[in-house]
């Protein structure tokens, strides 16, 4: 039974699994407690992609350099494929990822979610604002010092 | 001429043993573990990362645990292990407006929007050797204050809507890889960043201190510099949509250089760029005036003969692992090239002695 989503919501979710910790993500998926029966249409490889920026932050882009990442894709016992992208060289990320990004796509998605997907995304929030809490700590008060004889 | 010769095979080996041995040192200490070198020599981990164009910190920090903290040894790891992955494809460009900002700071405008970010810089520091860090000492933990929510805007939107400063237009030009195609000259821009970011630091930064000591002067202004994390977005054909497939730190640059007009342009400031993976800032700053001083030529400035003007010149030598390999190959056996030579020597002076017992003879019959 498959669930109606977007692009969008299935972008969301394999967005949050690529860079999501690897320990965090495997803890809560061994609690989530589901493994499903798979077959692996492309087996976990690592790889690299070439990361690009734009001269001048806004101009024509160019090359800046390589990341790992790894990649798997897989069908479930029910026919729906899961790919997995994540950042970094586990095979193991990626396999748990594929599965995720397949149950997404079932009528397990609403429990899935709740188990993984939201407590990776605060994770992931939380981890944001607290850097962003120690940047604003250094931002810099201008004040002007009154000078002169009288 | 190379000959192939045999031997030495049990010497290496027991070199390489012994090298083993030496790279653990006193085994009363502790070894070191990767996650100790990623975590706390985070700046070697970026240097590395940066110039063996691989973004992966715990294989950084591995490369500099094998090349026993000698950062180009480690580099070359990086590189041989990276000309081995296959390559999945290329990201979309990232866009460092939406970087999530541990520093950001301009040194033109004091009241710029979003204010003056330190992070966690050595600036201000007096460079006193701290010895609390001998003892094993607790961190006091890092103060906080409200996080800013929105993005930081770059400074250069603000000159740019005043038209005063040369404008970046957006474009999807396919750019050149040098990992594909070898570097031929007249590089273009995006290929010329592409190389300068993978440089060599201390080169970068030679070359780059040399336009502010007078040669290809360019007078720039660090506009802004900011260093966070960015999201790498790349398109998936199986989805037919992007995705985010990860998240890197990044080390952003740009100069507001001295302005130059035409018959159709105003005068108006120019630009260059630095974009390195990491906490790199000397790297990115340096970046950033290598990359104004080689486009004198597009800005239509007089070439003045200054090596960091010479493209050919920066940009064949800006690569620390040719550079290293080609000035260590010579250390390597050139028994039969020496031998050539020293049979070349010794006819020579066989030659200036036999002249010279001529010219002596002639003299004394005269």
């Amino acid at each position: 039974m498959n669930t109606i989503f977007s692009a969008e919501d299935r972008k969301g979710w394999m967005s949050l699994l690529s860079s999501a910790d690897e320990a965090r993500l495997t803890k809560l998926w061994l609690d989530y407690g589901t493994d499903p029966a798979f077959e692996f249409l492309r087996a976990p490889e690592a790889g690299g992609v070439m990361v690009r920026g734009r001269m001048g932050c806004t101009g024509a882009p160019f090359n800046l350099g390589e990341m790992t990442v790894t990649r798997c894709a897989l069908a479930l016992a029910d026919g729906t494929i899961g790919h997995g992208y994540v950042q970094g060289r586990s095979k193991a990320k990626a396999e748990i990822a594929a599965k995720i990004d397949a149950l997404m796509q079932t009528g397990a998605a609403g429990t899935l979610n709740e188990a993984v997907l939201v407590p990776l995304a605060e994770a992931r929030q939380a981890q944001k604002v607290a850097r962003a809490a120690k940047a604003a700590a250094t931002k810099v008060e201008f004040f002007t010092m009154v000078r002169g004889e009288d | 001429m190379y000959v192939a010769v045999k031997g030495g095979e049990c010497a290496i080996e027991n070199a390489h043993a012994w090298l083993a041995e030496e790279r653990r040192g006193d085994t009363n200490v502790a070894e070191l573990s990767l996650a100790q070198i990623r975590e706390q020599l985070s700046l070697a981990v970026n240097r590395v990362m940066a110039e063996g164009s691989l973004y992966d910190r715990d294989l950084a920090a591995l490369a500099i645990k094998q090349a026993r903290g000698d950062l180009i040894e480690a580099v070359f790891l990086i590189r041989a292990y990276r000309s081995t992955l296959p390559r999945f494809g290329y990201s979309r460009p990232v866009e460092t407006g939406e970087m999530a900002c541990d520093r950001r700071i301009s040194a033109t405008f004091k009241d710029a929007p979003g204010g003056q970010v330190l992070g966690p810089t050595f600036d201000y520091t007096h460079r006193l050797l701290d010895f609390k860090l001998a003892a094993d000492g607790e961190v006091p933990e890092a103060p906080v204050s409200a996080p800013r929510e929105e993005a930081t805007p770059h400074i250069t939107e603000f000159l740019q809507s005043e038209d005063i400063i040369e404008r970046e237009p957006a474009s999807d030009a396919v750019p050149g890889d040098l990992t594909r195609e070898p570097m031929s000259f007249p590089a273009d821009r995006a290929v010329r960043l592409q190389s300068l970011t993978r440089g060599d630091e201390g080169f970068i930064l030679g070359m780059a201190y040399s336009t502010q000591r007078g040669y290809a002067r360019n007078h720039a202004f660090v506009g802004e510099l900011r260093i966070g994390k960015v999201p790498v977005e790349m398109d998936i054909p199986e989805l037919g949509f992007a995705i985010e497939i990860g998240e890197v730190e990044l080390t952003e640059c740009e100069t507001v250089n001295q302005f130059k007009g035409s018959k159709t342009v105003p005068p108006q400031f120019t630009r260059g760029y630095g974009l390195v993976f990491g906490q790199s800032e000397r790297k990115s700053i340096a970046m950033a005036l290598v990359d104004r001083a080689l486009r004198w030529e597009e800005l239509g400035e007089d070439n003045v003969g200054a090596a960091a003007q010479d493209e050919e010149f920066v940009l064949s030598h800006a690569d620390n692992i040719q550079a290293t390999g080609f000035l260590e190959h010579i250390k390597l056996p050139h028994y039969v090239d020496f031998q050539s030579e020293l049979e070349l020597v010794r006819k020579l002076r066989r030659e200036a002695a036999q002249l010279a017992e001529t010219l002596a003879a002639k003299e004394a019959a005269e």
